[in-house]
């Protein structure tokens, strides 16, 4: 592929009190790419998606979006940047005084460009999207239950059309068949609009049903990356010990 | 991103070719809006097979433009197609959603209303108070001292240097001003009368609980809120733990405890500052004006100031507690309870500083 990435990370050093969490890690995302990012609970994942975010600044290393350095002083650049992004939060971060319908316009409106009615629309095409009605747009977040709050997340997440979105656990709090739907979602998506996806999960099938590239952060680093297939075969105490009896199913 | 999306009219079709996304879209909006107006009606043949990207903002736009009708005909790869039919299926109409207008009386009314609930919530969380004073003189071994006295070093000896700062000068300003009065009357002495009643009687009490509403008042609603937010009152109810013992109570005894003690300590130090003004301004000397305090200053006064100061303590921390217990769990809410809280306390302080000077105004005035 001669084409830029649309995540480049080289050499990412991060830790919190002297407690290392990532040493030297790097990754490199093409467009299109839908990566399950896998690695044990406080392993460092929510802390890479801060980096890719530049919420927050790795103590050393290279963070590089769409051919970006997130470290550019470019203000415009940066704003234009942020634009392509859309994250789920792992516990959702809407905003807690806007109604639901509020949550999802409210970076469209941001944008200055569009009109009532077109917000309107794309507000319903989202809610109806992620599977929830025109009346739950009138709820407020602490009215919602654990799984609406990740639903309602993710619709924000897609206002502003991301070109690349990261997810962290989102089917977590699911029911089996919502995060069916969540999975059968995100693969239109990707498919309509070539979307790049990195998600952080610790669920089999959603890994199987979407992932089209597997990173494995174990060590402080990311230990493994390749197709699904490729995965399978490393040989490491986490990734065998992850798939284990479920390796069938994966394949 | 080296290509952007276009548009052209040929030969009757309208064909649109490049990436038709919201972020491409952005920076040319108005020229694209525009040329999608400027088609005409009697064209309804599009061909959509050369756009490489659709979003379903683009979906909008098109099908706006389209008037909420399939076009006669469109070449459309089968993806983007079902991006417009998601917006097809969309009711035509989008109502906004409806604006409540409130009336002068319905506000009027509502206000009246909310203020009674805030009374019954206040008298409530007395009560409450009461019936966990019964249960902890039965069982003293549950009596929380260390969230007692954390408050108390807390809303106490935290805030003695900013009421320390605050009396002083307010201390220099009144002792000055008042001088400069009394000398044209030749009335100097006086000044150890002017400034021992107003300070220990009124404006030590009144200061430090406007200080201390501010900074101690509204810490209180904010924890107490935030822990309502986050849920863990209900965490520590769900392990048995009283919410009002362990949270409410302590914060309330620790500010009625440490109010009176701030109050002598700012009156004192108000006090200070006013016989150094004195003392410049007048040449009366610091012990001239400590032996004759005791005389101006009869020790009801003293009294009185304290009682504020328990008082008004309470009153503080009851009215910050209850705002906090009833903050609904968004920012929005926490911001305005804080809010309420600080005025509220203040202006009940006041208030009851009103009632304190109607029924004490036969004490510890001096008989010259
Ligand atoms: N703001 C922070 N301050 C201190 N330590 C943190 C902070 N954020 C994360 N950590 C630590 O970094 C590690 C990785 O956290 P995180 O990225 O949230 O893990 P996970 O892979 O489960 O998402 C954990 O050990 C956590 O304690
Ligand atoms: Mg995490």
């Amino acid at each position: 592929m001669n084409q830029v990435p649309v995540i480049e990370l080289q050499g990412i050093c991060t830790s919190f009190r002297g407690f290392a969490v990532h040493q030297d890690l790097s990754l490199q995302v093409h467009a299109g790419q839908i990566v399950g990012l896998l690695g044990g609970s406080g392993s460092g994942k929510t802390t890479l998606l801060r980096e890719i975010l530049g919420l927050h600044r790795p103590d050393a290393g290279l963070v590089r979006l769409f051919g970006v350095d997130l470290n550019d002083p470019d203000v415009e650049l940066q704003r234009q940047l942020r634009r392509r992004l859309g994250m789920l939060f792992q516990h959702g971060a809407l905003f807690s005084a806007l109604s639901v319908f509020d949550n999802i316009a409210f970076p469209l409106r941001e944008l200055h460009c569009l009109d009532e009615d077109w917000i309107r629309r794309l507000v319903h095409l989202k809610l109806a999207m992620v599977g929830l009605g025109n009346g739950h747009g009138k709820l407020m977040p602490a009215e919602l239950s654990g799984g609406m709050v990740k639903r309602v997340a993710l619709a924000r997440a897609l206002a502003l059309e991301p070109e690349l979105l990261l997810l962290d656990e989102p089917t977590a709090g699911l029911d089996p068949d919502r995060s069916q739907n969540f999975v059968e979602l995100i693969g239109d998506l990707q498919r309509e609009l070539g979307l790049t996806v990195v998600m952080v999960t610790h669920d089999l099938n959603t890994l199987a049903g979407l992932a089209s590239h597997v990173a494995v952060l174990a060590d402080h680093r990311i230990l493994a990356f390749g197709t699904r297939d490729e995965i399978m075969t490393v040989d490491h105490p986490f990734v065998t010990g992850f798939f284990g009896a479920d390796r069938r199913k994966l394949l | 991103m080296s290509d952007i999306p276009r548009l052209r009219v040929e030969s009757g079709t309208v064909v649109l070719s490049g990436p038709w996304t919201l972020a491409e879209m952005l920076p040319m909006l108005d020229l694209l809006r525009s040329g999608l107006e400027a088609v005409p009606a009697s064209v309804r043949h599009w061909d959509l097979s050369a756009v490489s990207r659709l979003d379903s903002a683009a979906a909008v736009l098109l099908w706006r433009s389209w008037q909420g009708a399939w076009p006669a005909s469109l070449a459309i790869g089968p993806l983007h197609r079902q991006v417009i039919a998601r917006v097809a299926e969309l009711p035509q109409e989008m109502p906004p959603p409806p604006v409540a207008f409130v009336h002068l009386p319905e506000f009027l009314g509502r206000q009246v209303l909310k203020a009674l609930a805030n009374l019954r919530g206040l008298i409530t969380l007395f009560g409450q108070l009461l019936l966990d004073c019964a249960y902890l003189a039965r069982y003293p071994g549950q009596i929380p001292w260390r969230e007692f006295s954390a408050n108390v070093y807390k809303a106490g000896a935290l805030a003695l240097p900013v009421t320390a700062l605050v009396g002083f000068l307010i201390g220099v300003t009144i002792s000055y001003l008042s001088a400069l009065q009394l000398k044209t009357f030749g009335a100097d002495v006086f000044i150890v009368n002017i400034l021992g009643i107003s300070i220990i009687r009124e404006l030590g009490p009144v200061l430090v609980a406007v200080l201390v509403a501010g900074r101690s008042g509204s810490a209180m609603t904010a924890q107490i809120g935030v822990m309502r937010v986050t849920e863990e009152i209900d965490a520590l109810s769900t392990m048995g733990i009283s919410r009002s013992i362990r949270v409410v109570l302590p914060k309330i005894f620790g500010l009625t405890v440490a109010m009176p003690l701030l109050v002598l300590w700012t009156s004192s130090v108000a006090l200070l500052g006013g016989m150094l003004a004195a003392l410049l301004q007048l040449d009366l000397s610091l012990v001239y004006f400590l032996e004759n305090l005791p005389r101006a200053v009869p020790v009801a006064n003293l009294l009185i100031g304290l009682g504020k100061g328990v008082v008004f303590g309470f009153v503080i921390a009851v009215v910050a507690c209850h705002f906090g217990l009833h903050v609904r769990p968004n920012t929005e809410s926490l911001s305005a309870n804080t809010t309420s809280a600080v005025v509220t306390a203040i202006t009940t302080v006041i208030l009851v500083d009103a009632v304190f000077a109607i029924f004490t105004r036969h004490v510890g005035v001096p008989q010259l």
